[in-house]
């Protein structure tokens, strides 16, 4: 198969590519950028007039919902709404049923989405066993089945030395431990940033010193053990001041937030809206305003989608009864647009955000245009929009505080390792 | 932010879910006419057939024996049919959601459900999912709102001290927990008392409370320094049991009402409490039951108050 | 259309207090329907009987067309300071038209007790738009007035009171 991706503009931000330029595919690998190769014949052309071609993105945190939840989302329906969204890798934490503790369920796991045949999938494997936070998992066997580092989810360490080991032992191997901040304590029984709005709707609140004081705590080990840490899902002010910090100081640390966080707080609650039911809460605008200024200069490494499908009976509850969590494969590209938009952002810094730079977290050599390389790749029009309806969301979750927004920028096609896995009909508006 | 859920499109009271955001002209409309059932509670048939054939469901997910009854006599003074329904946790858990129960009932012919959760916002919730001809009354839900208690205060308030302009109000305890206290506050400051404050330890006192318009006061001996109304909260026994604080002796020590602490408030304030009282905890009995006590008769305004809020929304 | 002119308000309670006056007993008491069947009774009062009990009587909780329209906007509370039982009733209101505000004002009054007797007293009898079998045992003056108008009672500043029409929306 040849596919000749004509009339886009390129972009690749690992290589400060952004020209415009054809793309010539040839046996799954980029073949050339600009001018055809010798005797190249396109099976297809993929005419990408007026949009961007750019690597396909990397997505560090994407719940597939299998094994275990089917009922919320299948692998079928989360792959298909993946490649909607241009996301071509990414990678799925632990917190399934059961979790993903042992070699045999990673493989299971890899064995299904490689048969689907279209993002490629990487699982982080579980820390502890059963994410009780008590006994380590076997991390090496894990990482042969197919593990790319290991994480609690949204599980607890609350012993501090089980911490300590997991660290220690991780780095004995050079496995990264993706962990997200938050003091078991201190977050007790919270559904909402202890702020304003918790106290005004009598919503039991986690303060952000849940989190600062369970990152200290990290930060402090992960000095002390060498071992490579990611932090994830950060949410405070404080906490991205700690993590330019450790960064200045040349800590090995990275760390991502959620899509949801940088374009939203505490306020779009409003009356118990449980779309807006989030891990970890949304807090005030001063902790956005910090999430946005942290990824424009790179103390954040990494946005992700944080995607958890719930269905509608986990969202129809009273908010703090209902499932945490939203919909958000096919919303990251356009939130991240919206997001450069808005804050007056160079596209390819963007998309840095979404591209190479989680690809690194990852250990993948992903996420970048160059010759020879997989041709996994995201075509988007930059200008169309289109309007967040469940009929349109092809993941089986519904739930996003987005829903009925109008987003601008739309995928035009998916490729993954030189297959089309995504097609955009041309329903979009066109903004000119 | 969305438009408020209460009102209708003309801007009336359409379900009562809380204080917050209601025009002060509604409330004074709604304590306007609880005056008028005041009366109605005089009379020898204690009944008045405003909502005769309108089935009211008391929709109980926490027991509460008082404010259901208070309901109850409100809505059957009104000729009302009063259907009370106490769903404990454990049929919720048969996998029936909160929202096939309400489904259910409303297939009843429901006119009005009259809502007690444990959990803050399951009014909202409610209001917003029921057909429009369905009003929804908040009874409590979590630690979000008490809109019927809160204007019953307001109503013994104004029985006794006649306006709201010129008040010192003082609400004292554990605010954090309290929906009662949340829609007080909301009332006192929509009718226009210029200073609220509360008293509490640091451990019952929300984050950010003072951005609900209330002073905050640590001491009793500030804090009730010549106030005209001191609103005692109840204490749950099992704030005790966590670390919110090291014993009920040491609380009523310190902010318990005695007559000793009540000197300091003006001399005609009057002491109020929403119910049931811990007599010894917050409040020694001699205050309880002294001359200075409206506790009682806020339990008969509560009836006036909730036939009131009952008839305005069954009419909008 | 005709002009309707309308009797002076002060003038015919007056008419009706001359009326009443020799039928009073000393179990009679005087009940004014808000709004001006209050106003009414109040300057009955001074030329009956300044010693004979008074009450003021609010229909809305008795409505029946609360289903319709909902609550009356201003309730205003019912004040009836004597024992209802085996009382001689005189209820007082503006103008009697289909006669609803007074079935509503008696279903009221026997929530308080069992009357003796009640007897009706109007300003103004709107004669032809009865919808109940309901008729006035005194009577100040008798209109006809077109159905998109209203007669109205209305009280000045200086306490005066005078018949108003007014127009339906």
């Amino acid at each position: 198969m040849k596919i000749h991706i004509k009339n886009g503009r390129l972009i690749d931000p690992k290589h400060g590519l952004d020209t415009h330029a054809d793309l010539y595919i040839a046996a799954g690998k980029i073949a050339a950028i600009g001018s055809a190769p010798r005797d190249f014949h396109a099976n297809r052309v993929i005419d990408a007039s007026h949009c961007i071609v750019c690597p396909g993105l990397v997505d560090l945190a994407a719940r597939l919902r299998e094994p275990g939840f089917e009922y919320k989302a299948t692998l079928e329906s989360e792959m298909d709404a993946a490649c909607a969204g241009g996301i071509t890798s990414l990678a799925c934490p632990p917190d399934t049923d059961p979790p993903l503790d042992e070699p045999g369920l990673v493989e299971m796991l890899k064995f299904r989405a490689q048969n689907l045949n279209q993002a490629r999938v990487y699982p982080i494997g579980a820390l502890t066993q059963k994410l009780e936070g008590a006994r380590l998992t076997e991390m090496a066997e894990l990482r042969d089945a197919g593990c790319v580092g290991f994480s609690q989810a949204d599980a607890p360490i609350t012993d501090t030395q089980v911490l300590v080991r997991a660290l220690e032992y991780a780095a004995t191997f050079g496995f990264t431990v993706w962990l997200r901040p938050q003091d078991a304590y201190l977050a007790k029984g919270g559904v909402a940033h202890d702020g304003f709005v918790a106290t005004r709707l009598g919503l039991p609140a986690i303060p952000t010193s849940a989190e600062t004081v369970a990152l200290a705590t990290i930060l402090l080990l992960a000095r002390e053990t060498g071992a490579r840490v990611h932090l994830c899902r950060l949410s405070a002010a404080e906490s991205l001041a700690m993590v330019r910090t450790a960064k200045a100081e040349g800590l090995n640390v990275s760390c991502d937030v959620g899509i949801n966080h940088v374009h939203l707080s505490e306020m779009d609650i409003g009356y118990f809206d449980t779309n807006h039911h989030l891990v970890p809460p949304l807090r005030g605008l001063r902790d956005r305003d910090a999430i946005r200024a942290a990824l424009a200069d790179g103390t954040v490494d990494a946005l992700c989608s944080d995607h958890t499908p719930v269905d509608e009976d986990g969202k129809q509850m009273p908010f703090g009864e209902s499932e945490p969590g939203a919909t958000g494969l096919e919303l990251l590209l356009p939130l991240t647009l919206k997001w450069a938009r808005e804050n007056g952002i160079p596209l390819s810094q963007a998309l840095a955000r979404i591209t190479h730079q989680p690809a690194h977290i990852l250990g993948l050599d992903a996420g970048h245009l160059a010759i020879g390389h997989a041709a996994d790749i995201c075509v988007f029009d930059p200008e169309a929009t289109w309007i967040v309806a469940s009929s349109i969301l092809k993941s089986q979750g519904k739930n996003t505080p987005f829903l009925g927004y109008e987003m601008q920028g739309r995928v035009h096609a998916t490729l993954v390792e030189g297959h089309v896995v995504f097609e955009g009909e041309e329903n979009g508006q066109r903004r000119r | 932010m969305t438009l408020n859920p209460q009102l209708n499109q003309d801007g009336a009271l359409k379900h009562l879910l809380t204080i917050d955001g209601l025009p002060r002209a509604i409330l004074t409309h709604i304590l306007d006419t609880a005056e008028g059932f005041i009366a109605v509670s005089e009379q020898e048939v204690k009944k008045v057939p405003l909502l005769r054939g309108k089935a009211i469901f008391n929709l109980f997910f926490e027991p509460s024996t008082r404010t259901r009854t208070t309901f109850e006599i409100a809505a059957k003074r009104l000729s009302a049919d009063v259907i009370n329904l106490n769903i404990n946790a454990s049929s919720q858990s048969k996998g029936e959601t909160l929202l096939d129960t309400v489904d259910n009932l409303a297939a009843m012919q429901a006119d009005m459900f009259v809502v007690r959760h444990a959990q803050s916002g399951a009014a909202h919730m409610i209001a917003r999912h029921v057909a429009p001809h369905i009003h929804v009354v908040n009874a409590g839900d979590g630690r979000h709102a008490h809109p019927t208690q809160g204007l019953l205060d307001m109503f013994t308030i104004r029985k006794y001290k006649g306006e709201f302009h010129n008040l010192r109000v003082a609400i004292v305890g554990d605010v954090l927990h309290s929906r009662v206290a949340r829609s007080q506050i909301h009332a006192l400051t929509t009718l226009g008392v210029p200073e609220v404050r509360v008293i509490a330890p640091k451990t019952l006192l929300p984050t950010g409370v003072e951005q609900l318009g209330v002073h905050v006061y640590h001491e009793m001996a500030k804090g009730l320094k010549d106030v005209d109304v001191v609103i005692m909260l109840r204490l749950q026994n099992e704030r005790m049991r966590g670390a919110l604080l090291p014993s009920a002796q040491e609380y009523f020590k310190y902010y318990g009402l005695t007559p000793d602490k009540l000197t300091l408030a003006r001399p005609d304030a009057i002491v109020m409490h929403p119910g049931p009282m811990n007599r010894g905890v917050e409040i020694d009995s001699a205050v309880a039951d002294g001359k200075q006590s409206v506790i009682l008769p806020q339990v008969t305004y509560g009836i006036a108050v909730r036939m009131a809020v009952m008839s305005i929304l069954a009419g909008n | 259309m005709p002009i309707i002119t309308l009797p002076d308000a002060e003038t015919l309670v007056a008419q009706l207090a001359a009326a009443i006056k020799p039928t009073l007993t000393p179990n009679t008491v005087l009940v004014g329907m808000y709004t001006g069947g209050v106003w009414a009774a109040q300057q009955m009062h001074a030329l009956l009987d300044p010693d004979m009990p008074h009450g003021d009587l609010d229909i809305s909780f008795y409505r029946d067309d609360f289903d319709r329209i909902g609550l009356h906007a201003q309730v205003k509370p019912t004040r009836l300071p004597f024992e209802v039982e085996g009382r001689d009733i005189l209820l007082v209101d503006d103008v009697l038209y289909t006669g609803r505000s007074v079935r509503a004002a008696m279903n009221a009054l026997f929530d308080y007790g069992r009357p003796a007797r009640i007897r009706l007293a109007v300003l103004v009898d709107r004669v032809g738009d009865r919808e109940l079998p309901i008729m006035a045992d005194f009577v100040g003056a008798t209109a006809s007035v077109p159905a998109h108008q209203h007669i109205h009672l209305v009280r000045d500043d200086a306490g005066r009171l005078k018949l108003k029409l007014v127009d339906l929306k």
